[in-house]
C-alpha cells in the first residue's frame, strides 16, 4: 500500500467513528460532562516507565522561551477539575508517549479518561464493564466477567506469591516457567513485569473481560493504598483485560497531597538513578490535593485497543487512518 | 562490530547471542502502561539453525553479527570439505560437514548455492530450490502407469533419496524441491 493513503481500511474508521460516537453517547445518558485540557503541559510525567515528549514554546509570556511536555495522559489536569467542582468528567484525546511503538503500541494514540466522584475502584469497574460491554457486545460474545486478584493471577497462571516473593526467588520462578533470562533486570517490579507480560497476561480474560485489581503498594502510581484480605497493603488499582490485551487502567485515586509529593519524589529519584531525563513534578496537582480532591474513582482506557478487538484487528496500524510510519 | 539497541531489531537483523551469530526471525514490543518495557524476539541460531526466543529490556544494546548471503558455484567435494567458487572474482572457499550439514545429499557441481558467511567463513550452505538430479538407483519403471498414484524411493546421483512415483527409470533426470526434498517433475532431457 502507499504511504500516502491510510493503513486502516474505509470500513473499520467508519466503525471506530461509530465507537467515539457511542463512547460519548454512554456519557452523556449517565450525566458526565465532556472537557478538554492542554496537550501540552509545564509538568510532565514523572513515572519512570513513562517517557514524555517534549516541545518549545516561544513568545508573549515566555521571551526566553519554555519547555512543555506533550501529556501522556489528561489526569493532572482533570483532577485539577474535579478539585474545582466539576463533578463527572470524561474526556477522548490524543496522548503521546515516547519510544512506544510495536504490534499494540503506536507513540500517539486515543486515550479515554474518566473520573468519577463518590466511586471506589470496584464501582468504577462495574462502569468500565458497561461500557466495554456495549463496544465489544456487537462483535463478541463475552462470558461472565472475571475480578481476579492480582495475587490470585499469579498463583494460578505462575506459582508464586507475587507480594511475598523475593527478587532471587522471582529469577528462579522465571527460570522454571521457561521465560528466557533477561540480561540487567533488576529489581522485584520489573521481575514481575517479565512475568506478567510473558506469561499471565496473555492468560487473562480470555473470551471474557477480566478485571485484575489490588496490585503490589510498589505499583500503585496513583492509587491509594489499602490492606488485603491477608494483611498485605495493596494498591486499589485495576487493569481490564481482554483476550490477553490491556485495555484500562484504573484508580480509587490517593487524595492526600503530602504522600503524592513523596511519590513524585520518589519517582524522580528513581529517574536519576535509572539515567533517565528529569520531569518536573506537576506542583499544581499538589496544590489541587491540597484544596481537596473529592473521593473518586478514574480510569484511562485505550480506544485504538477496543477498536483492535471490536474488528479483530492484529495490530494497531489496522485501525489508525496514520500510524507513525505514514504520520 | 556494530552495535544495535533494541530500536533497530526487525526481522534479519543479524546479532550475536551466547557466542554465536543469530538472525532475528520476530521481534515483539511489550510493555504494561505502568511498566518495564521489553521486546520478545525469536532468533534462528546461523550455526545450528535451532529457533530460540530472548527477551531484551527495551533501549539496551546487542553486537552485531558480521553474516552476509552470497552465491558461490559449487565446484566438488574432496572427501572432507566441500569446494566453492565465486562466480565473478573466481575466489574459492571450502565449507566443512558442520557448515553443508543436510544440504550435502543435494549439492551438484556447478550449481549456485547460497554460502552463509561469518567474518568469512561459511557457516550455512543453502541448494537452488530446485534442482535437476538424475536416478542413480530404483526398483525398476511399471510401463504405462503414469496416472495412477503409489511411490517408491529412488537414489539420485548425489546421495538424496526421494519418494518418486511408480514409473520412474535409473538413468531418468527429475525436478526436486531440495526444501522439502520432494519430487517434482520429470525433467527433460538434455
Amino acid at each position: 500500500m502507499a504511504d500516502w493513503a491510510p493503513s486502516a481500511t474505509l470500513a473499520v474508521l467508519q466503525t471506530r467513528a461509530r465507537i467515539l460516537a457511542r463512547i460519548r453517547a454512554f456519557f452523556h445518558e449517565r450525566g458526565v460532562m465532556e472537557v478538554e485540557t492542554p496537550l501540552m503541559s509545564r509538568a510532565g510525567a514523572t513515572d519512570p516507565h513513562i517517557e514524555s515528549f517534549t516541545t518549545r514554546y516561544q513568545g508573549p509570556g515566555a521571551p526566553g522561551g519554555c519547555t512543555l511536555y506533550l501529556h501522556t495522559s489528561p489526569e493532572f489536569p482533570m483532577k485539577r477539575l474535579l478539585a474545582a467542582g466539576s463533578g463527572p468528567t470524561y474526556q477522548l484525546c490524543h496522548v503521546f508517549r515516547q519510544g512506544e511503538a510495536g504490534r499494540r503500541h503506536n507513540p500517539e494514540f486515543t486515550l479515554l479518561e474518566w473520573y468519577r466522584p463518590g466511586f471506589d475502584d470496584h464501582a468504577l469497574m462495574d462502569e468500565v464493564e458497561a461500557l466495554a460491554r456495549q463496544v465489544l457486545g456487537e462483535t463478541r460474545v463475552l462470558g461472565p466477567t472475571e475480578r481476579l486478584g492480582y495475587r490470585e493471577a499469579f498463583e494460578r497462571h505462575a506459582g508464586i506469591d507475587p507480594l511475598r516473593i523475593g527478587e532471587a526467588e522471582l529469577v528462579a520462578a522465571c527460570e522454571r516457567l521457561g521465560v528466557p533470562a533477561v540480561p540487567g533486570l533488576k529489581g522485584r517490579d520489573a521481575w514481575l513485569d517479565l512475568l506478567l507480560t510473558h506469561v499471565v497476561e496473555p492468560q487473562l480474560g480470555r473470551g471474557h473481560l477480566c478485571f485484575l485489581h489490588d496490585y503490589p503498594a510498589s505499583q500503585a502510581a496513583l492509587a491509594r493504598l489499602r490492606n488485603d484480605a491477608h494483611g498485605d497493603a495493596v494498591a486499589a488499582r485495576f487493569e481490564l483485560y481482554c483476550e490477553g490485551v490491556e485495555l484500562a487502567n484504573g484508580y480509587h485515586e490517593l487524595l492526600d497531597a503530602d504522600e503524592q509529593a513523596r511519590r513524585f519524589a520518589a519517582d524522580r529519584a528513581t529517574r536519576a538513578r535509572n539515567g533517565l531525563p528529569d520531569v518536573p513534578a506537576d506542583e499544581n496537582l499538589i496544590a489541587a490535593l491540597r484544596h481537596g480532591l473529592p473521593d473518586c474513582a478514574g480510569v484511562a482506557l485505550g480506544v485504538d485497543r477496543l477498536i483492535m478487538l471490536a474488528v479483530g484487528a492484529a495490530s494497531i496500524e489496522e485501525v489508525i487512518a496514520f500510524p507513525l510510519e505514514r504520520a | 562490530m556494530a552495535t544495535f539497541s533494541t530500536n533497530e531489531f526487525k526481522r534479519g537483523l543479524k546479532i550475536m547471542l551466547d557466542g554465536d551469530p543469530c538472525a532475528i526471525i520476530e521481534n515483539e514490543f511489550v510493555k504494561p502502561g505502568k511498566g518495564q518495557a521489553f521486546n520478545r524476539v525469536k532468533i534462528r541460531n546461523l550455526k545450528t539453525g535451532r529457533v530460540i526466543e530472548r527477551t531484551f529490556k527495551s533501549g539496551d544494546t546487542v553486537e552485531g553479527a558480521d553474516v552476509v548471503d552470497i552465491e558461490y558455484q559449487y565446484l566438488y567435494n574432496d572427501g572432507e570439505v566441500w569446494h566453492f567458487m565465486h562466480p565473478e572474482s573466481f575466489e574459492q572457499l571450502s565449507a566443512d560437514a558442520k557448515a553443508v550439514g543436510d544440504a550435502a545429499v543435494w549439492l551438484k557441481e556447478q550449481d549456485i548455492c547460497m554460502l552463509t558467511l561469518w567474518n568469512g567463513v561459511p557457516i550455512a550452505v543453502t541448494p537452488p530450490n530446485h534442482t535437476i538430479l538424475k536416478v542413480t538407483d530404483t526398483e525398476p519403471g511399471i510401463r504405462g502407469d503414469t496416472a495412477t498414484g503409489g511411490s517408491k524411493p529412488a537414489r539420485l546421483e548425489t546421495g538424496a533419496v526421494v519418494q518418486v512415483p511408480l514409473f520412474i527409470n535409473i538413468g531418468d533426470t527429475l525436478k526436486v524441491d531440495t526444501r522439502t526434498g520432494e519430487y517434482l517433475s520429470r525433467a527433460e532431457k538434455a
